[in-house]
């Protein structure tokens, strides 16, 4: 009996190595990796390429920075074929990929997604700017004099007398989201912008190519106001509902679906509805975007077809079905923009990317 | 140490009854009775958590095992689905069958017009509403021309409402005789009762509620910036608002931030506007059927609790689902889409079934490859390995390995198999060889316990008739072992099941639809499918999430269970 048992491992070693042999065949099923916030989008067009007749795209959630890396390793039938992204491509990747032979990329601007700052319903409604999110989240703030001090506040009201009178509790998403970097560039970056001292303190980053002023908006303070909550959208609305003091920060799509439950908080006197945002008025929107290796097209099977119904009407206009997934359309001028050049396959160029 | 004291204790005697004595075996009790009570405490604190927890699921994830349909006669034009006549299974399959679920539905609600609404009332079917007679007239094409009774799909959206979690509907039969101007569009209703002097003074305060709140949100703004554009546009409303309600005899107006409120009347449907304490004005949802007077007890008020902008069901969606409901038209059935079907992107259409799949391939896998591995190297370092630093060595580190982080494996899969191996991402093959890497020294330490655990006296009896070493072992001690070695084999393959981490890092969080075929076919596994829908922001997904956590809790339940038959009816006691 143990002897057998002996037999069926080799028999079993025998069939994984023939499983590994017939590993490299070509492929018919596009592979899309990247960010987790496209993810709900990029995945409702694979599954509708699927039902037009393709073989449905097989869709990661790597984040952006994940997807970016995975993206860039090389072309060939074994590499991604395309990767969503919350935020546009840095220089730093674009020349990892020209590096590792990956020269055309094509990038689709898919949509819009509103940065929301959010709380449990029934609570009063409130009003901030970005300059008072700032001052109620960076490590370091400018005092009176313009000097930087520790974070001295420990109340809404501190910030601004018209703020509520509670403790400052702000979850968000952890440091590996994208979300977070958009924060920190729409919501962070800005807001430390308003401040005269820290605006001469860029102005001398640039003259001296130091980076302190980044520094600044980049640090987020580590004293509990700020709560990292994962990067699971769903545990923050949860949170709220238990904590009405608490304010979240996540995509507007959860906002939308949630509406029932939590309120978003305007920002510089601009609700976070889907028409602010999609005309460009509310202040925390980031663009979406899809990045597709153009030297794929037409050794993976309907890639360019797959583009073509991720920029078609249907899918990513006004009525499209992404904006019943919560996607904010782009305005129709820049949309036909991204239609034109997406369905030409135009590959991004390198110089301007910064 | 074991040395005996040469000086015996000189014998002492023990007065029981001092009152030391009865101190301090009152204190020995008390202790006992403390460690006791808070062993207890321990014990339902557990409980506690544990059925917490496993009620919060249950009642999350059971709606998510029913599903509602409609179940309409449909009628299989042939001119839709087969133009041709030719009934070719390829033409038949790619056929529009949602058209003809929108004429049924349209057939069933009728007298909704205009685009929008159009779009509205086909919105609360879902996009794969004909997938079920699209089977059906595969199975039997003989059934195009006829009419057929079939389950149509709800949306995930209408589901939620069906199943009541959006808002409370209460229906009050009106007391006075009322008449509607109009069949269709703008209807104005007269009532010879006062059934609309409730809401109004509701309304009333509602909107001294909302001048308060807009003051106070006047206060915030102006303390920033007194010249702000918003806080012009509140001062406006807040104007607007205060002339309306200082004038008492006027209709009140309502708007999607309040409570629906709606007339039934005539077998149709209007949702108010405007009331005041004896009219109301409205747009009608569902058509009437004529202008009759309706008597009292005729005609009612219907308020929805939340108001529209609250909920994602609209009042027509909702007045069009509550009116199939009221024509026994809508179904709940048990939700077989969930337990046969692949991921999906729309709540109502995804299922478990590939993750299923792919889990039981992984573990497949898993098995194949560490049980044998597993049990031989337990075999060969308890018996025949030579004991010296080396084998110390290799023994700390198996140890070691039991306790590394999961993710670490992945990373290691990634390298070794995905990136040197050149294995496809996504497949069940590389995940089960990265469990198998995982599950190794679980196995292989339960292995050795267990055959610790034989007496040395079977050993010890085979040899001593004769048997060689090996002979010995494989004969006699292994299988007297293989109880204990199932057992730890059945526990880490239910902790691999469990495994997200390592699944991460070689591709198998992922969207991918098809059931796997075979091993080397993407797939997902359950628990990866868990954390994918936990983050999709509609709100039928976490029904969805709670329901797979109850698979998977079942799984487990049923590998845990079988190890403990095992163990029970294979166990020898010596």
């Amino acid at each position: 009996m143990f002897i057998s048992k002996q037999v069926n491992a080799v028999a079993i070693a025998a069939v994984t190595l023939v499983a590994f042999s017939g590993a490299a065949a070509a492929r018919d099923q596009i592979r899309i990796v990247g960010s987790s916030t496209v993810y709900p989008f990029t995945t409702a067009v694979a599954e509708q390429f699927g039902k037009a007749g393709g073989k449905t795209p097989i869709v990661e959630s790597t984040g952006t920075g994940g997807g970016m890396k995975i993206f860039c390793e090389g072309v060939g039938v074994d590499k991604a074929d395309a990767t969503n992204a919350s935020r546009r491509i840095k220089k730093s990747e674009f020349e990892l990929c020209a590096k590792n032979g990956v020269t055309d990329i094509v990038e689709l601007k898919v949509g819009i997604d509103g940065l929301t700052i959010a709380h449990a319903k029934g609570g009063k409604p409130v009003a901030l700017t970005r300059k008072q999110v700032f001052q109620a989240l960076a490590e370091q703030v400018p005092d009176k004099d313009g000097k930087l001090v520790a974070n001295p506040y420990q109340k809404w009201s501190d910030i601004d007398a018209s703020l509520p009178d509670v403790k400052i509790e702000v979850l968000g998403p952890p440091p590996t989201s994208g979300t977070r970097d958009s924060f920190h560039e729409l919501f962070m970056e800005k807001g430390a912008e308003g401040f005269d001292s820290l605006k001469a303190l860029k102005k001398a980053d640039e003259a001296n190519k130091t980076k302190d002023f980044e520094k600044v908006w980049k640090s987020v303070r580590k004293d509990g106001a700020y709560v990292e909550a994962g990067e699971n959208d769903n545990v923050i609305v949860q949170k709220l509902e238990g904590n009405k003091n608490a304010f979240g920060i996540f995509g507007f799509s959860f906002l939308e679906e949630n509406a029932s439950k939590i309120e978003g908080v305007s920002i510089e006197g601009v609700e976070p509805t889907y028409e602010n945002i999609s005309a460009g008025k509310y202040k925390g929107a980031r663009d979406l975007f899809v990045y597709v290796k153009k030297q794929h097209v037409g050794v993976v099977t309907g890639l360019d077809k797959f583009v073509a119904e991720y920029v078609s009407e249907k899918a990513m206009g006004e009525d499209g079905y992404l904006t019943t997934k919560g996607l904010v359309a782009l305005p129709k001028e820049e949309a036909e923009k991204v239609r034109a050049s997406a369905l030409a396959l135009q590959p991004l160029d390198g110089a301007l990317i910064n | 140490m074991t040395d005996i004291t040469a000086t015996p204790m000189l014998p002492k005697r023990v007065r029981f009854d001092s009152e030391e004595m009865v101190a301090r075996v009152k204190r020995r009790y008390r202790s006992e009775r403390l460690f006791k009570s808070l062993g207890g405490a321990a014990l339902l604190l557990t409980a506690v958590f544990v059925v917490t927890v496993l009620l919060d699921i249950i009642y999350k994830g059971l709606p998510a095992f029913t599903q509602h349909h409609l179940v309409l006669d449909v009628p299989v034009r042939a001119d839709v689905i087969d133009p041709k006549g030719t009934k070719n299974p390829e033409d038949l399959r790619s056929a529009d069958y949602f058209a003809l679920m929108r004429d049924a539905l349209a057939t069933a609600v009728p007298g909704i017009e205009g685009r929008v609404e159009k779009k509205r009332l086909n919105g609360i079917l879902s996009s794969g509403a004909g997938n079920e007679l699209r089977d059906r007239v595969l199975a039997d094409p003989s059934i195009i021309g006829t009419t057929v009774k079939v389950p149509l799909l709800l949306s995930d959206d209408s589901d939620i409402y069906l199943k009541g979690k959006q808002t409370r509907v209460t229906e009050i039969p009106a007391r006075g005789t009322a008449v509607p101007s109009a069949t269709k569009g703008e209807i104005t209703i007269t009532s010879s009762g006062t059934e609309f002097a409730d809401d109004v003074a509701v309304l009333k305060k509602a909107i001294v509620n909302r001048i308060a709140e807009l003051k106070s949100r006047l206060t915030i703004v102006e303390t920033r910036d007194p010249q702000a554009a918003e806080a012009t546009s509140l001062k406006d409303e807040i104007a607007a608002l205060e002339a309306h309600s200082s004038q008492p005899a006027s209709a009140e107006t309502l708007d999607s931030k309040m409570p629906s409120l709606l007339v039934a009347i005539n077998g149709g449907l209007v949702k108010l506007s405007s009331i005041s304490d004896s009219s109301a004005t409205g747009t009608a949802l569902l058509p009437l059927q004529s202008t009759n007077e309706a008597a009292p007890g005729k005609w009612s008020v219907v308020t929805y609790d939340k108001p529209e902008s609250n909920r994602k069901t609209g009042d027509l969606e909702a007045a069009v689902l509550e009116k199939l409901r009221a024509d026994g038209k809508v179904e709940n059935k048990f939700n077989t889409i969930f337990f046969t079907h692949g991921d999906s992107r729309d709540a109502e259409l995804a299922g478990i079934l590939g993750s299923l799949v792919g889990s039981v391939l992984m573990l497949i896998v898993t098995i194949a490859l560490a049980l044998p591995f597993g049990v031989l190297a337990a075999v060969y370092l308890e018996e025949f390995a030579p004991k010296n630093k080396f084998t110390n060595l290799i023994e700390i580190n198996i140890n070691n390995l039991a306790a590394v982080p999961s993710i670490v494996f992945g990373l290691l899969g990634l390298a070794v198999f995905l990136n040197f191996f050149g294995l496809p991402r996504s497949a069940p093959l590389v995940g089960g060889l990265v469990l198998a890497l995982l599950v190794l020294p679980t196995i292989i330490i339960a292995a050795r316990a267990s055959m610790r655990a034989v007496p040395p006296s079977i050993k010890e009896a085979a040899l001593g008739v004769g048997a060689s070493h090996q002979q010995a072992i494989f004969h006699h001690v292994l299988p007297l072992a293989t109880p204990g070695i199932m057992t730890g084999t059945i526990i880490g393959m239910a902790h691999a099941l469990g495994e997200t981490a390592p699944l991460l890092m070689i591709g198998m969080l992922a969207f991918i639809v098809d059931v796997p075929q075979g091993f080397t076919d993407p797939a997902t596994a359950l628990p990866a499918q868990i954390y994918i829908w936990s983050d999709l922001p509609e709100q039928a997904f976490e029904a969805k999430t709670a329901a797979a956590i109850m698979v998977l809790l079942g799984v487990l339940l049923l590998m845990n269970g079988l190890a403990i038959w095992l163990r029970s009816k294979f166990e020898r006691r010596w």
